[in-house]
């Protein structure tokens, strides 16, 4: 499988997870959930309401940036994507750097909206294509935004899962641990156990990540093609090759 | 109110707390080269709520004492080696936030009010670091409600890059309201404009829905492109040549001093 097959199964998968939301925001440089969210509205007209933020065409707010957030405390969002540098078994996120804060090597841009937007989003999905054990630690080392919170903190939101180029975790929130629910084609639960640096729930036999439906994946190579040019142009034509120029 | 570029920069002084958005809503580079060359000293800078090339530079060239925001993101030309640089070597304070609370602080000076209570951020290390934040009960609620305070942010001055100004110093700035709520929480804006027309924007209420009256404009300089390298959301895309080479030279000091040299210095270089 190439790089830009396994890419745009990725695309299809993240898809499916949307189907259920009415309206999805994607922060800038994100091109994979960006055309997964692109996709879904294109084939479900679910979710209804797509926002990629940096984009003009895709972004629909008309009160400046502050909108995104005000609209998630009030619950009038449901799904949204975070990676980091480091991600733990807990679900907690690092987008700030390595080493003892603040002097911190590497330092990373920083948190962003993830200290917020992790309470208050229902179906936060953690999107991180590199898995390693460079990445994905038993403990991050400074905790942009936590996994979960005491019960007596407002909380209506948190992550759903992790999806890398290996596989996908569910998070268990009773639990405060993943579970491995499906492994890709193109590896294996021994490759998924090497460079997995966190513990996690999994099955003996544990499914393979079906393969695209095929109607999605022509939808995302047509329709949708053209909608991640103008948003996401490298990385359109690095997936889509010529057809999309 | 009508200046030319360097001008509005010798009107921004030494150790001004200084409010900059997000490379998506109209960065002033043109100003930003001016403070640069008018070597500006001990800034605070505000990233709404994030800042990119520009702040980078700004520290590079030693204009900076401390960076308030969320992140500092080239995209995807990091990483913004000055910036990494003047923090490993503690040449900067950093006071890093969550993109909502930079624009709760704003949003609290805008209202002249002490501080913004907002959800969230209970468990992050962000919180535990930040020196001003504080956490309180909600005062509404019988239960035990934890709810942080975000005192205001009131920057002495706003700057940024906007599309249209009229003679009377009102700016047209469309939806991008955070460009108003920046303004309105400063006590000033220095704005950069691609034109200046004729006509008083205030009196189409199409173009005065996305208006900043003048009350709120302390500045205005008539500069074309004065977005580059870097996009503009009225139509100019990103210099990705000349980002290109920003990343190669800024590697060092010095590559990034003779960057300065060519670009800077020796006055605009379009």
């Amino acid at each position: 499988m190439s790089l830009a097959d396994e890419r745009k199964a990725l695309i299809c998968f993240i898809a499916g997870l949307l189907k259920d939301c009415n309206h999805v925001a994607v922060g800038a440089s994100s091109p994979i959930p960006g055309a997964a969210a692109l996709l879904a509205k294109q084939m479900w007209q679910s979710p209804r309401h797509v926002n990629i933020l940096g984009s003009v065409k895709n972004n629909f707010f008309t009160n400046g940036a502050q909108e995104l957030f005000d609209c998630a405390a009030q619950g009038r969002m449901d799904a949204f994507f975070l990676g980091g540098g480091q991600l733990d078994g807990q679900a907690n996120i690092n987008l700030m750097g390595r080493g003892e804060y603040p002097v911190q090597s590497p330092r990373w841009p920083g948190t962003f909206g993830s200290a917020y937007l992790y309470f208050l989003v229902p179906k936060v999905i953690l999107f991180r294509e590199e898995h390693s054990r460079r990445v994905l630690v038993d403990k991050v080392e400074f905790i942009s935004a936590p996994g979960s919170s005491d019960d007596h903190v407002y909380r209506h939101g948190g992550p759903y899962g992790l999806l890398t180029n290996k596989c996908f975790f569910h998070f268990q929130k009773e639990k405060k641990k993943f579970r491995l629910d499906y492994i890709h084609a193109t590896s294996s639960l021994e490759d998924v156990l090497d460079n997995t640096g966190f513990e996690f729930d999994y099955e003996d036999i544990v499914q393979t990540t079906p393969a695209p439906d095929p109607a999605l994946l022509a939808c995302l190579e047509t329709d949708v093609a053209q909608k991640v040019q103008e948003v996401y142009p490298q990385f359109a034509e690095s997936v889509f090759g010529d057809s999309v120029k | 109110m009508f200046h030319t570029v360097d001008e509005l920069a010798q009107k921004i002084p030494d150790g001004a707390k200084v409010a900059v958005p997000a490379d998506y809503a109209g960065i002033t580079m043109a100003l930003t080269r001016a403070l640069i060359r008018r070597h500006a000293k001990n800034l605070h800078l505000v990233g709404v709520p994030v800042s990119g090339l520009q702040s980078e530079q700004l520290i590079g060239a030693g204009c900076v004492a401390t960076y308030e925001s969320s992140a500092l993101t080239l995209g995807e030309f990091n990483p913004a080696r000055r910036f990494t640089e003047a923090l490993q070597n503690r040449k900067i304070k950093v006071v890093d936030a969550t993109c909502p609370a930079i624009h709760a602080g704003l949003q609290a000076s805008q209202k002249g009010a002490p501080f913004m209570p907002l959800r969230g951020i209970i468990g992050s290390d962000i919180l535990e670091h930040h020196p001003d934040w504080k956490v309180i009960q909600n005062p509404f609620s019988e239960d035990e409600d934890p709810v942080v305070a975000i005192p205001a942010i009131q920057p002495d001055v706003a700057i940024f890059h906007a599309p249209l100004a009229d003679r009377d110093g009102n700016v047209w700035v469309g939806r991008r309201r955070e460009l108003v709520n920046m303004s309105q929480a400063s006590k000033t804006a220095l704005i950069t404009v691609e034109e200046i027309t004729d006509k008083n924007l205030l009196e189409d209420e199409t173009m005065a829905a996305g208006t900043l009256p003048s009350l709120y404009v302390g500045g205005i300089a008539e500069c074309k492109n004065g977005t580059w390298p870097l996009g503009f959301w009225q139509g100019q895309s990103e210099d990705g040549e000349h980002l290109s080479h920003y990343s190669e030279a800024s590697r060092t000091q010095e590559g990034f001093d003779q960057y300065l040299q060519d670009f800077v210095f020796k006055g605009e270089a379009l």
